[in-house]
């Protein structure tokens, strides 16, 4: 497993999330959940416009051997999807926090006390491990 | 693969003897006739006869291999419940011909429902679910409908172990609840804390399989029942697993309110390759009034018995109609058979065999070092074999294994389910199967296991002997080729 | 003891190795007090001998009477080889293809199967089937409302001409996921959709249309396929599969045609066994493939780079979804489809247009000739398939009851339906002159006896 890029914060669920800089993050689902999930074939995108509570179920990737929701680690509005991803689902294997990217979404103020620090899901990841 | 029939199919030919008479079409105006033609085969009889016969021969059945699937109860089905259901009077008759022309059929129907009354301890059978899944849906949908005509609208949890087969937590989504999910304690049984934590006000129900998936009888059924009772929640019997108990204990003395028979696996009728099943679905009296109809009823007219049908007006309560008509009639025919010449002693016998030949396999594979999943426990009519131990020393994982049985002319047990339990194998035996079969299963397992221990064999390319490799599932749902396109 | 192999030998040396006394040992993890002893209500067991005398004594008694039922379910001549082939025990007996390797017939002939029926239906792709077609209206449905996800209102307008059997299914089957069904107006004087009333802004998630209708005629199916269009809904088609062969493909209805297909496949070589097994069968676009419930059969290559079948997109599914899977469904009619596949290579297109255009001449027959009785007369005008609605001078069950003395199965009573006294009748390509002239013989007989005895 290559290291987690440092600018990003992560949830439990293992989704990534980047803050913009202009009120707006973008989301995806971590190089762990990528992995475990196996080579994904197929991922559901919301609608532009779409309002997505936080926690609530904002995207699905689906492999061969199973469906997975990706949930909203904050609540926003979606302004935009990795229209890619419909021809080309593996971006989310080959580079879960580049070209693999899922869904931007724009948040009012972002509430970071629930997102955890790269640190603090490595070491998530280290007792999954165990 | 064997050339697709579009591809053996030539302009012009034609199974002549099959086509009627042609005739001429007058009275349909041109706008609504069909402006392009289907490219259905063109062949002849015999190029289609020895197209799908060797077709079927790509196939294993329980009429040439070994079945051991878990939870699927791959018994024999006998010859002449197939032949007896195919009766011309049988297939023939219309399902809205009337019941002086169906009388005959009628009384199959009801001994069939008496009969499943009798196993199950219930006092209402219903035939008209389809399949297992759309038994489960009329069973929670009864719940529902129970409580909705107590005034209880709140109730719309269902509670469902994590043991539980896919269809129950997705039958309760169809029905509008939501799933509480419960874990399983260490022998397999129910945990009970985590049961009493999630009952409550909102409980409709709990669905549960006894003996479960994990192969074991639920020892606490007895304390669940009263207490998801004492919640005011009903209790669904998954009948997936009926086979284990015929004749020794019923799901109505289990204090169940409503269960769903699997026909195609307790009463033998045919897999088919996938269908059709049959759900019928028994009741106690609280749930009588929200039966699926039809039903038939026998009824006396004039010192004569009628048998005839139970709809709407005579359970204006009920969940509704399920089928365009009464059901999987032609396999409700096909169990009514095989249990009249199963007999009453044969029913009992039925759960002995089945669970002698689970208990026998599973000692056998003990033995010769298989880690049991639940080793302090008798085997239902199923048992689990976990290679968690072999899949991390050895990379033998239960999809290995399950390929390699195959080269070995055996069909694979069930692989990866019960989900809880780590690269297991669910393997059912039933009661049809002899003891050499059993004994022959046994070495082939334990070559696999001693091949990958000792000579370092691998299986990840397994199976070698079948008519095709293992297959590209990533590729299947990525480049999505659904059908035949001529280029 | 039928079906059980094993010998007391046998029976002996294993109790050995599992280390029990006897049989009875093994369920002492059940608790006493809800052991049972016997199953005294179960009879006897008879032999094969004994129950095939007692099948065929039964099967007798329901006789074999001349039928001219239809309404959802129709006979027709089914070729020797389709059962023959489909009741091979490796067809018969073989459990669902999820080990793709040992299932390679099962699996191909499926994908032939779809092939198939996207032509009949002239759609993109279809599933491996589904129950049968009243439940297979429900499942579409509920496609729907996954499909046409900026329609919230889960209301689903179902036209006139649809079975009303298949309302009150696809009702008990998705009402508990908040659907609700609601029918559009009908045009009495052509039994078909009312467009002048058809209600604007309702804001639908599908409409259902039905070709040839409940009642027999044909609806502008075009011109309602392109209304639920405009109205932001998925148009459904419900087609029988026989008439496909004559008439225009959902696929093609209106200016983008159906969004999904589906309904009854039992004509297509199935026998009408009191109802079942049918299957349902179900095609659509492309784009809604992923909202399709039940399985689906794709073609893929193996480690060798040769083609093979396997099921796909299974992630939908109930045993890997669970509580999110698109439906519950965990089967499909595997053995009738088999058996459909075979029945549909066996007849090609030019059988299946025979069959279609004979049973219309047959119908055509017999609605003149009973159209020339006093008191029959056609309840609506305009064209049909192989199902005529008629209207009578009196109550149709009676004259029902004894034509069914003479064994003859008149139609359908369709009164309840119509609203008043008619009957729904259907000739296939089953049904001789002579045998159709004898049928409007025992009709105007009947017809004249309950005029004398009025």
């Amino acid at each position: 497993m290559n290291e987690l890029p440092g600018d990003l914060l992560y949830t439990s669920d293992h989704e990534w999330l980047r803050r913009e800089g202009d009120g707006s993050v973008t989301i995806g689902i971590t190089e762990h959940a990528a992995t475990a999930l196996g080579d994904l074939v197929y991922v559901e995108l919301p609608e532009i416009g779409q309002e997505v509570e936080s926690g609530g179920e904002m995207a699905v990737v689906e492999s061969v051997k199973a469906a997975s929701d990706v949930y909203a680690p904050v609540a926003g509005s979606v302004t935009a999807v990795n229209e890619e991803l419909a021809d080309d689902p593996e971006r989310i294997n080959a580079e879960p926090y580049g070209d693999g990217w899922i869904v931007r979404m724009e948040v009012g103020n972002l509430d970071e006390s629930a997102l955890m620090s790269p640190d603090a899901y490595q070491r998530l990841l280290d007792e999954l491990d165990d | 693969m064997s050339e697709l029939i579009f591809e053996k199919s030539r302009n012009g030919r034609r199974a002549f003897a099959q086509a009627p008479a042609d005739a001429e079409v007058t009275a349909i105006p041109g706008r609504f006739l069909r402006t392009d033609k289907p490219r259905l085969p063109e062949a002849s009889e015999l190029q289609t006869v020895r197209h799908f016969t060797r077709l079927s021969q790509k196939n294993f059945s329980i009429d040439t291999q070994f079945y051991p699937l878990g939870s699927c109860t791959m018994k024999y089905n006998p010859r002449a419940c197939n032949a007896l259901a195919l009766l011309p009077g049988f297939t023939g008759r219309h399902p809205l011909g009337p019941v002086s022309h169906g009388q005959g059929f009628m009384q199959c129907m009801h001994e069939l429902q008496q009969m499943l009354k009798e196993v199950t301890g219930m006092v209402g059978v219903s035939l008209t679910p389809m399949a297992g899944a759309q038994g489960e849906l009329a069973g929670v949908a009864m719940i529902k409908a129970y409580h909705d005509a107590r005034g209880d609208a709140e109730r719309t949890e269902i509670i469902v172990p994590d043991a539980a087969h896919g269809t129950n937590p997705a039958t309760a989504t169809m029905c509008g609840c939501k799933v509480r999910e419960i874990p399983t304690g260490p022998d397999g049984d129910v945990d009970m804390e985590a049961l009493d934590a999630v009952l409550g006000p909102k409980t409709a129900g709990i669905m549960l399989t006894n003996p479960s998936t994990l192969g074991v009888f639920e020892r606490h059924i007895k304390d669940i029942a009263d207490r998801v009772h004492a919640a005011g929640g009903l209790l669904y019997y998954d009948g997936a697993n009926l086979n284990a108990i015929l004749g020794k204990v019923r799901p109505g003395d289990m204090d169940f309110d409503v269960i769903h028979m699997n026909l195609h696996k307790t009463f033998s009728t045919p897999h088919g390759g996938g269908g059709p099943g049959s759900g019928a679905v028994g009741v106690n009296e609280r749930l009588l009034p929200f039966i699926p109809v039809p039903v038939v009823r026998k009824t006396e007219v004039g010192g004569e018995t009628v048998y005839d049908w139970a709809g709407e007006e005579d359970f204006p309560q009920t969940i509704g109609r399920l089928s365009g008509f009464m059901g999987n009639a032609g396999v409700l025919l096909r169990a009514y058979v095989y249990m009249r010449m199963v007999g009453r002693d044969g029913m009992e016998r039925i759960a002995e065999y089945a669970t002698l030949n689970a208990n026998y396999l599973m000692a056998r594979l003990r033995d010769a070092g298989f880690e049991l999943a639940f080793p302090r426990r008798r085997a239902s009519h199923e048992f689990i074999v976990t290679l968690r131990h072999e899949a991390r020393e050895v990379n033998l994982t239960a999809m290995d294994v399950a390929k390699a049985l195959l080269d070995r002319n055996f069909h694979a047990p069930t692989t990866y389910f019960p989900l809880l339990v780590p690269e297991c194998l669910l393997i059912e035996p039933t009661e049809t199967e002899s003891k050499e079969t059993l004994d022959n299963f046994v070495a082939a397992m334990i070559e696999i296991a001693r091949a990958a221990k000792e000579d370092g064999v691998e299986y990840k390319e397994a199976p070698y002997t079948m008519p095709v490799r293992r297959l590209d599932d990533v590729k299947a749902a990525r480049e999505l080729d659904l059908r035949y396109r001529p280029d | 003891m039928p079906f059980i192999p094993h010998t007391e030998k046998d029976t002996r040396e294993m109790l050995a190795t599992i280390g029990a006394e006897e049989i009875e040992d093994l369920f002492d993890e059940i608790p006493a007090e809800l052991r049972i002893e016997h199953l005294d209500g179960i009879p006897e067991a008879l032999s094969e001998m004994e129950v095939s005398r007692l099948m065929r004594e039964r099967a007798l008694q329901d006789g074999s009477p001349m039928c001219y039922i239809g309404a959802g379910a129709y006979e027709h001549h089914i070729p020797t080889a389709v059962w023959d082939i489909a009741t091979r025990g490796e067809y018969y007996s073989a459990y669902t293809p999820y080990q793709a390797e040992a299932s390679q017939g099962t699996l191909q002939t499926i994908y032939e199967y779809q092939t198939m029926i996207t032509e009949l239906t002239r759609l993109d792709v279809s599933n491996a089937s589904l129950y049968d077609g009243a439940s297979g209206l429900a499942e579409a449905a509920l496609m729907a409302v996954r499909a046409n996800r900026k329609v919230k209102t889960g209301l689903v307008l179902i036209a006139p001409g649809v079975n009303p059997v298949y309302e009150k299914v696809a009702q008990a089957i998705s009402g508990g996921q908040g659907l609700r069904y609601e029918w559009l107006p009908r045009d009495e004087a052509t039994g078909n959709v009312a467009f002048d009333e058809l209600p604007d802004g309702r804001e639908p998630v599908a409409v259902v249309v039905q070709q040839p209708t409940f009642a027999g005629t044909l609806e502008d199916v075009d011109r309602l396929t392109d209304w639920a269009h405009a109205q932001g809904a998925l148009a459904i088609g419900i087609a029988n599969p026989t008439s496909l062969a004559l008439l225009e493909a959902p696929g093609n209805w209106g200016a983008e045609g159906v969004d999904i297909a589906c309904g009854e496949g039992q004509p297509l070589g199935i026998p009408l066994s009191s109802g079942g097994p049918y299957f349902g069968f179900m095609t659509c676009k492309q784009k809604h493939v992923r909202q399709m419930p039940g399985r689906i059969v794709g073609r893929t290559t193996d480690l060798d780079g040769s083609p093979g079948f396997a099921l796909t997109l299974q992630a939908r599914e109930q045993h890997i979804r669970r509580s999110k899977a698109t439906s519950n469904i965990c089967t499909n009619q595997g053995l009738m489809v088999t058996a459909a596949t075979v029945y549909m290579s066996l007849l090609g297109f030019e059988g299946i247009a025979r069959v279609a255009r004979q049973s219309h001449a047959n119908t055509t027959r017999l609605v003149d000739g009973l159209c020339s009785i006093d008191g029959i007369e056609r309840l609506y005008g305009g064209p049909y398939f192989h199902e005529v609605a008629l209207e009578l001078d009196r109550p149709v069950g009676p004259v029902l009851e004894a034509l069914g003395r003479k064994d003859i199965l008149g139609g359908y009573d369709l009164t309840a339906w119509a609203g008043t006294d008619a009957l729904l009748v259907c000739a296939t390509e089953t049904k001789t002159a002579s045998d159709i002239d004898t049928c409007i013989a025992a009709f105007a007989e009947t017809m004249a006896d309950e005029r004398r005895y009025e």
